[in-house]
């Protein structure tokens, strides 16, 4: 091969380029991953005084527990709930914005707006609608008959932290299909026109197989948005209950670890969530990105 | 202008001369858990202490809801950024006391620095909660409380009800409770703070039933929970029934955080809580007067109810600071166990009395003849002669256990478990946390 190639003479110099995002990572992400796995093995005393090991123990705990597998039920329900709703959403807003021609910027700023909130302040504003004794949606809800107490019905619970969650994280889905869409080729959907396929037929032909990069690559942000950052929401709604209802995954993690202060096996309970993730983005790139059109 | 120059020269050197004041003076970080109005006085007294004497200045920093501060404490232990002082709840008491290294025992504290001590000026009930199986006191007794009934007396008037005349038995709670309710006085009979140290812990107490084995946990790790008896079994059961029926509300886990506006608001005509509600509870009570009563009880399980048991919070001191922050430390501590310090804060704030001077201090003053019902909660700590059942509880892990116990009332009252089912799965689910505990702790 006749390549031509860059020769730096410094050897120390790319090193040098590299070593601020490595020092960030080593400090931010491999350290405290490192000192999570490690007191996974360990049993400690709140204060740090006394460790012992004891090998798998924590591990072997988790999956003996049925609260942690229950937990992890839930959390599925909860990260598919999410994506399919926030996705879904999404890309119905961005479809409607991609058809409007003078207001499109408008709406675009306007639904932006939520992912500017804090995810505790969003959690608070929900709350306050949906507070059984004083929201308005209860009250309405009242009319149809419906009871509304997510403090004691688990079910209500999971609905209420699943709308917070994917309220949120609507906007930015609807971005990225904004993007997707206007991406396009008009020339592609014209020439279907003509053939005489309808809006419908044009859409799931041409216009959703080309959106299918975004599509994928939206996927994988949203389930580890569920996974990771949706604890403020849950902790400014829910904290988990009732009865453990909304207490999904890493949720639990805070909540064995910093409340209940058993660190060893929330320290367990992370590296299992981290093998999740893993896994998760694995399969995702490895066999769901095959079938998906660049 | 010079003149001008003058003034500004002569404000900056008396700046400069008050910070080389502020330098010489020793700083004691005391983390706590008061919001509110009992936060606002606390830094009152943290004040008065820092006037009274120019070596040592205290700086109290709210640090959250009470898990949040111990959590905070150990955490900042682990990085060796701990406070001198922090404020541990009642239910932190096991956990602290099993980490020898990191705490500083008060009595050793105030021998080592000199400082007049002596522990049977303090109330029985609070020494016996606070102390080691040798009888030394562990941790200073600064806010100590527990539970008592509030109630409407304008509701019981319009519900028809005597207004002098309160619930004595959980029969009269719910008696008047219907009454209440179905007269449209309130829409809902009565509502309980902490409902796990208050329908619970203290429930138990009260009717001389064991909480758990080994005395409540006070005599070793190598105890188990009892809490799944006939008796909790029914009252549990009863405020399902009373919760289905609209005379009770549930006012949410751990502290409540409803209980108090639901009173508050006159939607609920009685309020269990702890004592030191008192403060909040006049604050807010505008529109109505409030009554003061102990405790009811189950007339047929117990005829003479036991004393209640503590609540509340004790300061702890951490170990890895340096001696003259001790030594302020041992001189704050004796500022706020002298008489008058305690007995101001005692009755702001509906906290007990910690020390016996206090409390004859308040006799004098007639403070308890001039408010009806303010020594309602030290005449219920202290009457008859306590039990092994009625001297406490000492659990490690207190702080799941408790979340526990709150999650199966949820799951009762939600409809999923009977009564007896809760309980029998929150003693099963205890029991696996306090051999975590023994066995982190067995070293």
């Amino acid at each position: 091969m006749e390549t031509k190639r860059t020769i730096f003479p410094n050897k120390a110099l790319p090193y040098l380029l590299v070593a601020p995002q490595l020092v960030i990572t080593l400090i931010f992400f491999i350290w405290p991953t490192w000192q999570a796995v490690q007191s996974s093995f360990l049993r400690e005393d709140p204060f740090g005084l006394a460790s012992t090991f004891v090998g798998l123990l924590h591990y072997q705990r988790l999956f003996q527990d049925p609260l942690y597998l229950d937990s992890i039920g839930r959390t599925a329900v909860f990260a598919v709930a999410v994506t399919v709703l926030s996705m879904g959403m999404g890309l119905v807003l961005a479809v409607a914005v991609n058809r409007l021609v003078r207001s499109a910027n408008v709406y675009s700023t306007l639904l932006l707006w939520p992912y500017a909130v804090a995810p505790v302040v969003a959690g608070i504003l929900w709350w306050f609608m949906f507070n059984s004794s004083s929201g308005i949606l209860p009250y309405m809800l009242s009319f149809a008959g419906v009871n509304w107490n997510h403090k004691l019905n688990g079910t209500q619970a999971m609905i209420l932290i699943i709308l917070a969650a994917s309220w949120k994280q609507v906007s930015y889905n609807f971005l990225f299909f904004l993007a997707g869409l206007q991406s396009v080729p008009q020339s592609l959907t014209e020439a279907a026109a003509i053939d005489g396929a309808g809006p419908f037929k044009r859409f799931f032909t041409i216009v959703l197989p080309l959106l299918s990069p975004t599509t994928f690559f939206l996927f994988i942000v949203n389930v580890n948005y569920t996974m990771f950052d949706t604890f403020g929401t849950i902790d400014a709604t829910t904290q988990g209950g009732p009865s453990q209802a909304t207490n999904i995954l890493v949720y639990k993690v805070y909540s064995d670890g910093f409340i209940g202060l058993n660190l060893g096996s929330s320290s367990a309970q992370s590296v299992v969530l981290m093998l999740f993730v893993v896994a998760l983005t694995f399969v995702q790139f490895r066999y769901v990105e095959r079938r998906v059109q660049y | 202008m010079h003149k001008l120059n003058g003034v500004v020269g002569l404000a900056a050197l008396s700046l400069m001369l008050s910070t080389s004041v502020a330098m010489a003076q020793t700083e004691v970080t005391w983390w706590h858990a008061m919001g509110g109005e009992l936060g606002t006085k606390l830094e009152e007294v943290a004040a008065n202490f820092n006037a009274s004497q120019s070596d040592y200045v205290v700086t109290p920093v709210y640090k959250g809801s009470y898990a949040e501060t111990l959590t905070s404490a150990i955490a900042a232990f682990r990085a060796n950024e701990q406070p001198a002082i922090v404020q541990v709840f009642e239910v932190g008491t096991g956990t602290m006391m099993a980490a020898r290294g990191a705490v500083y025992p008060v009595y050793q504290l105030m021998a080592d620095q000199g400082e007049p001590w002596d522990p049977a000026g303090f109330l029985a009930p609070v020494v016996g909660y606070y102390s080691d199986p040798e009888g030394n006191i562990l941790s200073l007794p600064f806010n100590s409380s527990t539970p008592i009934l509030y109630y409407n007396k304008n509701v019981f008037e319009a519900a028809g009800l005597d207004p002098e005349v309160a619930p004595r038995t959980w029969a009269d709670v719910e008696a008047f409770s219907r009454q209440i309710v179905d007269s449209g006085a309130a829409s809902c009979g009565f509502t309980t703070g902490w409902l796990t140290w208050v329908q619970t812990e203290n429930f138990s107490a009260l009717h001389d039933l064991p909480f758990g084995t080994q005395e409540n946990g006070f005599a070793g790790f190598d105890t188990e929970f009892t809490f799944n008896g006939e008796a909790q079994a029914r009252h549990w059961g009863n405020l399902k029934t009373w919760s289905d029926e609209g005379l009770f509300k549930y006012a949410g886990p751990e502290g409540g955080a409803d209980a108090g506006p639901l009173f508050y608001s006159q939607e609920c005509a009685m309020l269990m809580n702890s004592s030191a509600s008192r403060a909040g509870v006049i604050n807010n009570a505008k529109d109505f007067e409030v009554g003061f009563a102990p405790l009811p009880f189950y007339e047929d399980i117990i005829a003479e109810p036991k004393n209640s048991i503590i609540g509340g919070a004790t300061l702890w001191v951490l170990n890895g600071k340096s001696t003259e922050e001790y030594a302020g430390v041992a001189k704050f501590f004796t500022y706020l166990s002298q008489p008058d310090v305690q007995a101001d804060w005692h009755q702001f704030t509906g906290y007990l009395p910690i020390t016996n001077a206090a409390y004859e201090l308040g006799q004098e003053q007639g403070y308890y003849a001039a408010n009806p019902g303010s020594d309602v909660a030290i005449a219920q700590i202290t009457r008859g002669t306590p039990s092994a059942n009625s001297k406490g509880v000492r659990f490690g892990n207190f702080t799941q256990v408790r979340n526990v116990v709150d999650e199966e009332f949820q799951a009762l009252l939600a409809g999923g478990k009977t009564a007896q089912e809760a309980l029998d799965s929150a003693v099963e689910r205890g029991n696996a946390l306090l051999r975590e505990f023994e066995a982190a702790n067995a070293q």
